[in-house]
């Protein structure tokens, strides 16, 4: 296999968007185009992450659609699906197709359009990931997934369930603070001083869980162009290799053998390090998926970064943030930047890049420059688990 | 096609399906399959032992009974769920050894972390009348804590 790597990278606006779900992707992939130097006439293959497309505007097939759209049909266009970690999935296959040498320079991405659909029916699309026959009659939402998980962290680790909701809430204190400095982020200059007690206090969702533990459902989409790594400094000083990746799945909730230790995220979190011959100790920055503010902490634990029942307390003390162990989610992650789901494991790596270019927001920026940054996407109830790991130099 | 082959077609690979599952917890049993690999309990039924992938299965009842894992009370519903709203769905590890989700029947105001570890009995069904897109009616176990 080749290695691989990013040379340009595009990111919308993410939040509420007037514009069609192909309009979005092409503004992310014509700023990724322009960003790598290479013209459109060059993309050999498109991959793009779209998660529920034909409830948001009717449209099944979006991929062919945007190949068309800036012109590059008849080039293969394929649409990946791993619910919220669609984007990351597609990345992965991208990377594995150029690392294979079937192509040369891809693009590679996700779009979703989920604000428009409103509360109730977003929240019913999205519960679509969940086990259809056995979680479906039971009610079940994604929020209601993780607050199920949270109770269960609080009984493993015989915490009181309030002293874990107010851990918690430090996640979303945190990703809301870095969220606000961040311009491509839906809460933008929003959010920027909440307290523990804002996030305890908001509205419940699904108990423990309150609106302020959630991210938002938001409009967006990212793109990225990648090519071979022996190639990547013809179009670019600064190219950012994919060092490592891994991928995982997993079954119905109920057939998990500990909500708070989901095999899917150990394995593929285990298999993209062991791709990029790299530990949790090398890595400098993680873009998490925050989906919910325990989210966070599982994900944390089930990659290494702390034992388990560790995070919450290490955040709290503010190890994941700025100078502290592992800064995490520096981008304001989906609590603060927003959950586009298709095109969230796109943003996740543009921040990375973003971090690794020394191009972050102020505030955001971790100094020095991150050598090794990872990312970590979850799609469904801990259904699909993808991690890509990053860096400035090549694979040794 | 010789008579072989019509075998092979007519080959049933699904001992327990899920419409019959559903439909034993609507007479109150909760049906599964245990494997004549591991000797284990599968539930809800799988084509294959949930434990082992054993292929060798028989339709056997549970008991019901198991100890609460943990739940949580739905207040912002997906939409189709608004005149249950709160209602508390739950995952329950059965005596068998298998997990189940369904709904606990609770007092949502006093449903606290306590219950979890109590002990819990299926007390029937619930049945979702079903959406556009969730092909038909679905049903799932009620539990009740034993106090």
């Amino acid at each position: 296999m080749r290695d691989v790597a990013i040379i340009g990278i595009g990111h919308t606006k993410f939040g509420r968007a007037s514009k069609t779900s192909l309009e979005l992707f092409s503004e992310a992939a014509l700023q990724a185009v322009d960003d790598a130097g290479v013209d459109l006439k060059d993309i050999e293959a498109l991959f793009q992450g779209a998660a529920l497309p034909g409830f948001e505007e009717g449209q099944v097939m979006p991929a062919g659609f945007s190949a068309a759209e800036l012109n590059l049909d008849p080039i293969p266009a394929t649409r990946f699906e791993g619910a919220c970690a669609s984007a990351s999935v597609a990345i992965r296959d991208a990377a594995l197709w150029v690392g294979a040498g079937e192509y040369d320079i891809v693009l590679a991405g996700g779009v979703e359009k989920a604000l428009m659909m409103g509360t109730p029916f977003a929240t019913r699309t999205f519960a679509m990931s969940c086990h259809a026959p056995t979680e479906g009659p039971a009610g079940l939402t994604f929020p209601g997934v993780f607050a199920m998980a949270a109770r269960r962290y609080a009984k493993n680790y015989d915490m009181p369930l309030d002293t874990l909701r107010e851990k918690m809430a430090s996640v979303s204190v945190k990703n809301h603070r870095h969220g606000a400095l961040n311009p491509l982020a839906q809460f933008y200059k929003k959010l920027s001083d909440l307290k523990v007690e804002d996030v305890v206090n908001s509205r419940m969702v699904a108990d423990p869980l309150t609106l302020l533990d959630c991210c938002p459902f938001s409009d967006g989409a990212s793109a990225l162009v990648l090519c071979p790594a022996e190639e990547a400094r013809k179009y670019t000083d600064e190219p950012i290799y994919v060092l490592g990746t891994g991928q995982g799945s997993g079954g119905p909730l109920s057939k998990m053998e500990d909500l708070t230790k989901p095999v899917s995220r150990i394995s593929s979190a285990k298999a993209a390090f062991k791709h990029a011959k790299l530990s949790p100790k090398d890595i400098d920055v993680v873009e998490a998926h925050d989906c919910f503010t325990i989210a966070e902490l599982i994900a944390l634990e089930c990659m290494g970064f702390f034992d388990w029942g560790e995070a919450a307390e290490a955040t709290a003390e503010g190890q994941t943030d700025l100078g502290g162990k592992i800064p995490v989610n520096m981008s304001g992650g989906l609590i603060g930047k927003g959950h586009p789901i298709g095109a969230t494991g796109a943003s996740q790596v543009y921040w990375i890049v973003k971090q690794m270019r020394g191009e972050a927001p102020k505030g955001n920026q971790i100094d020095p420059v991150p050598e090794y940054g990872m990312t970590d996407t979850l799609g469904g109830d801990f259904g699909t688990l993808c991690h890509i790991i990053l860096g400035r130099g090549k694979r040794e | 096609m010789t008579g072989k082959e019509h075998e092979e077609l007519e080959k049933e690979y699904t001992v327990l399906t899920y419409a019959d599952y559903e439909a034993g917890i609507k007479e109150g049993k909760l049906l599964g399959l245990r494997c004549a690999t591991c000797d284990k309990i599968t539930c809800h039924p799988m084509p294959v032992c949930q434990w082992c992938g054993g292929r060798m299965l028989e339709r056997t009842e549970l008991s019901g009974e198991g100890e609460l894992e943990t739940f949580t009370v739905i207040r912002v519903p997906s939409e189709g769920f608004e005149d249950d709203t709160p209602y508390i769905p739950c995952l329950v590890k059965t005596k068998e050894g298998p997990s189940v989700v369904g709904r606990l029947d609770y007092d949502t105001e006093r449903a606290t972390q306590d219950l979890l570890g109590k002990r819990v009995k299926m007390s029937g069904a619930y049945t979702y009348k079903g959406d556009k897109f969730s092909g038909g009616a679905h049903t799932c176990p009620v539990f009740g804590v034993i106090e």
